[in-house]
């Protein structure tokens, strides 16, 4: 074998902790090496076109390369030694970058490190093989989960480009959290002006099957080919006969129930439609306060509804759908606020969440757009807006920024403002946070214009004195303390990642965060896609972000899974595992172990032997480590290759 | 020279590509300095990991074995991080036998985004391989052939 090995310098980033050439020297004496140099920037052009030039100039068998992780730029060096026309697989990469340059300053011990990682690198090359993908059909389906406005987009751009949609929502209208705003920012524009029509398409494409009221159960398969099992969850209504007429929700007796929707502000009834312009348009019973299921009596609804879509003994139900890729858009929740005493821990009525102020304010609220206080119904005039209740704060657990809640309360003081001409809005924050195109003007429009008054520091108490809530705090801008006498105090109350994201990611295999979001490929060059293939993210389910960001990843990851799935076909990893027949004895540990199913057992002669099914295998290597014979070997990782870098790494 | 003379410990890891190897990576990223003792091997799935490669590096002169997946639960393969755990469990209890201390062999687990726990992870294996000294040799460590890993 003849082994080309070339050290980045990375500009300075390997080499300004690395003595590179030194590396490269070092490297040139290891066994098969024939050519060994170090190089300004590797995957830039000039640096792939140095490689197949040594390639072709060498005569090249097998090439190694000392930069970034693997996990960066493996498929870029890949398909540079195949342009040369080594097979891709002829190729490894040392990670000098993350797993040195970048921890340590010591450059004796970098460059050291570096040589051994290379050494390392080079005996593992010696035993590679080449290696063919096999390829096989795609379905050209995709899932997406959750309809809030990133999924609404995901689905409208991939049904609008061909492709087969199936949206699943858990909640019995899709819409997410813009369909509880009143008005956004930096417009002030009507959010379900905006937002309706596009719910509207939804229902009324034919390449959508939406399916409200649902979650999903299980996923199976990989790339290109998804098995979906989704829990269809039981309304106790017909959707197939339901008009959405609204005689249930009139008739209903129970008339105390919380109205998720609008974030508890007012009660509902226990059959809902959630709201008047909810996709699909359906009613269904929340059983927890239906009295059919509470007292075991009632059936009003059946008595009225006209279709007789009624059903209380219904159950769960199940579909399962094949598709080739998935989005995750699950969004986010408002974080438990009532952890924070100094504001009242929830004992007060009139101390609300920002998303129920939006309720308030909202024409097609509980109150039509007046805005009440919850405590006696009276119109506030002094109102009082905190910040960063649950964000930037590591006491309780939330370091990160959410970054929409400095737009949404300018907002909502500005709406405060239409709403009651004569009102006062005072708003305490930490930092006003307003990057976005037009957004720092309109924070300032909200002190210049509308006098918001906005104080810079933190609430230390809030408490209740003759019919106002007094709330204390620092000034930190004019170092003294202030007491605000106010009507209504609304926290921005910081978002957290969606209940059950942790369980979903791990039915989907992808990574998340101590938080719960769910992890991008790449902060900056895969913020749409995730290290599992086929799995792509938009929305704040990936991070908090607001509307015209979460529209733009929606479309982003549209356009990921239509690129996908505009080939016929796709190319199967060939790094799988693979049977030595004559070294089988049949014990089917393997067959046993496999967690995808991926091993048969097939008959020899007369004797059971274990047979890798190519395009189930995931290349796991479960079956290898557990093989009492050494006879299935995963390829690329075979056991002789990591006892080669084992090798090379303890017996020097 | 293998390692630097009166200042490294030869520390071999084992990790699995989507998590562990990530959250090395994180961690570079996020420039969190780390002692520079270790060396990573990468293998797609802590459930690859056969703990006769441990013990294979243990016996030809490394001090210290440190093995990383993904959570339990967050396999990136469903299970194989449950298969590892079990085996990487039973080699443990065969360390003493072979007059090896187990101290010089861990396993843990750490995501792709947990950069900073990777390198609290790697100072602490490092701390302790180094309260422990250099592994005595084995002169006639025992070949591969005799250990029933022959294949491939
Ligand atoms: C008070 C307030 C005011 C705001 N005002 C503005 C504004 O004026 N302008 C602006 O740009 N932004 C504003 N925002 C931010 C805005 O709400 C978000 O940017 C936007 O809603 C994010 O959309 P999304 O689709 O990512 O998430 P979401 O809106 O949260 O939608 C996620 C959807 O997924 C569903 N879901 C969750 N888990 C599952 C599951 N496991 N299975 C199936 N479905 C699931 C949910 O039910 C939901 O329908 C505001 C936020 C708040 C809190
Ligand atoms: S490598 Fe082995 S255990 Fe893993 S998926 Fe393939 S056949 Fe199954
Ligand atoms: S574990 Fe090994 S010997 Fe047993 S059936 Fe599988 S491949 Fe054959």
């Amino acid at each position: 074998m003849r082994i080309g090995v070339f050290i980045c310098h990375c500009g300075s980033n390997i080499a300004g902790t690395v003595d590179c050439a030194g590396v490269a020297a070092q490297a040139a004496r290891f066994p098969d090496v024939a050519y060994s140099t170090d190089i300004m920037y590797a995957c830039a052009e000039p640096g792939q076109d140095a490689i197949i030039e040594a390639i072709r100039e060498h005569g090249l068998t097998g090439v190694v390369v000392a930069s970034c992780t693997p996990r960066m730029h493996e498929p870029t060096f890949r398909r540079a030694v195949e342009r040369a026309g080594l097979n891709r697989y002829m190729f490894e990469m040392a990670n000098i970058r993350e797993h040195v340059s970048w921890i340590g300053k010591d450059m004796d011990a970098n460059t050291n490190k570096a040589a051994e990682l290379v050494r390392m690198a080079v005996a593992k090359l010696r035993l590679n093989r080449e290696l063919t993908p096999k390829s096989f059909p795609v379905t050209k389906r995709v899932l997406v989960i959750g309809g809030g406005v990133a999924g609404i987009q995901a689905a409208l751009d991939a049904a609008d480009a061909g492709l087969e949609v199936v949206l699943v929502e858990k909640e019995p209208s899709i819409g997410g959290k813009m369909a509880k705003l009143d008005k956004t920012f930096p417009t002030v524009d009507c959010s379900s002006c905006i937002l309706g029509p596009r719910m509207v398409d939804v229902a009324q494409h034919p390449k959508i099957t939406l399916y409200a009221a649902a979650e999903v159960e299980s996923v199976s398969g990989y790339v290109g080919n998804f098995s979906v099992r989704i829990r269809k969850k039981a309304t106790c209504v017909d959707w197939d006969k339901c008009t959405g007429c609204g005689l249930c929700t009139e008739k209903c007796p129970s008339r105390k129930s919380y109205d998720r929707f609008n974030e508890g502000v007012g009660p509902t009834t226990a059959i809902i439609i959630p709201f008047p312009q909810a996709i699909p348009k359906k009613a269904s019973i929340e059983r927890e306060f239906c009295r059919q299921f509470t007292r075991g009596k009632c059936g009003v609804c059946a008595k009225v509804c006209p279709t007789g879509a009624i059903d209380y003994d219904m159950q769960d139900s199940f579909v399962e759908v094949e598709v080739g890729g998935i989005v995750a858009a699950t969004g986010y929740d408002l974080m438990d606020w009532t952890v924070y005493e100094e504001y009242g821990g929830g004992r007060y009525p009139d101390v609300i969440t920002s998303l129920q102020y939006e309720r308030l304010l909202s024409a097609s609220g509980p109150t039509g757009g007046h805005v009440r206080r919850p405590s006696d119904g009276a119109e506030p005039r002094d109102v009082v807006f905190i910040q960063c209740v649950g964000s930037r704060d590591p006491s309780v657990g939330r370091p990160y920024c959410s970054g929409f809640c400095c737009m949404y309360t300018a907002k909502q003081a500005i709406l405060t403002k239409d709403h009651i001409p004569d009102s006062q809005s005072y708003v305490f924050y930490m930092d006003i946070r307003s990057p976005g195109k037009g957004y720092d003007e309109f924070t300032r429009r909200v002190q210049e214009e509308y006098q918001a008054q906005y104080i810079r520091g933190r609430v230390s108490r809030i408490y209740p004195s003759r019919g106002k809530l007094v709330v204390c705090g620092a000034d930190t801008l004019m170092g003294t303390q202030v007491e605000v006498a106010a009507d209504l105090v609304v926290l921005a109350v910081g978002g957290e990642a969606a209940h059950g994201a942790p369980q979903l990611a791990e039915k989907l295999r992808i990574s998340y965060d101590q938080y719960g979001f769910f992890m991008e490929g790449h902060p900056k060059l895969k913020p749409v896609e995730t290290n599992t293939a086929g799995v792509f993210l938009a929305g704040s389910c990936q991070g908090l972000k607001d509307i015209p960001s979460s529209v733009a990843q929606g479309s982003a990851a549209a356009a990921k899974v239509i690129g996908l799935l505009s080939r016929d076909m796709l190319e199967s990893d060939p790094q799988i595992a693979q049977v030595t027949v004559s070294r089988c004895i049949g014990c089917g540990k393997c067959i046993e172990v496999c967690p995808f199913k991926a091993i048969q057992e097939i008959d020899l002669r007369g004797q059971p032997r274990a047979e890798v099914i190519e395009t189930v295998c995931q290349g796991c290597g479960v079956c290898n480590a557990t093989c009492p014979q050494g006879a299935i070997q995963l390829s690329h990782f075979t056991d002789n290759q990591i006892l080669a870098e084992v090798e090379a790494l303890c017996r020097f | 020279m293998a390692v630097m003379q009166g200042k490294e410990l030869r520390i071999v890891g084992f990790l699995c590509n989507w998590c562990s190897y990530g959250g090395a990576d994180t961690a570079g990223v996020g420039r969190f300095a780390q002692p520079t003792d270790l060396r990573i091997v990468r293998v797609p799935c802590s459930g690859r990991i056969n703990p006769l490669f441990i013990l294979k590096a243990l016996t030809s002169g490394a001090d210290g074995v440190l093995v990383s997946g993904c959570h339990p639960r967050d396999c990136h393969y469903a299970e194989g991080n449950y298969y590892a755990r079990r085996r990487l469990e039973v080699m443990r209890g065969l360390l003493p036998v072979l007059g090896i201390d187990p101290g010089r062999f861990e396993y843990t687990w750490v995501s792709a985004s947990e950069g900073q726990r990777w390198q609290h992870v790697v100072e602490e294996f490092t701390k302790q391989i180094h309260a422990l000294g250099p592994i005595g040799r084995f002169p006639d460590a025992p070949e591969l052939a005799s250990l029933g890993l022959g294949a491939g």
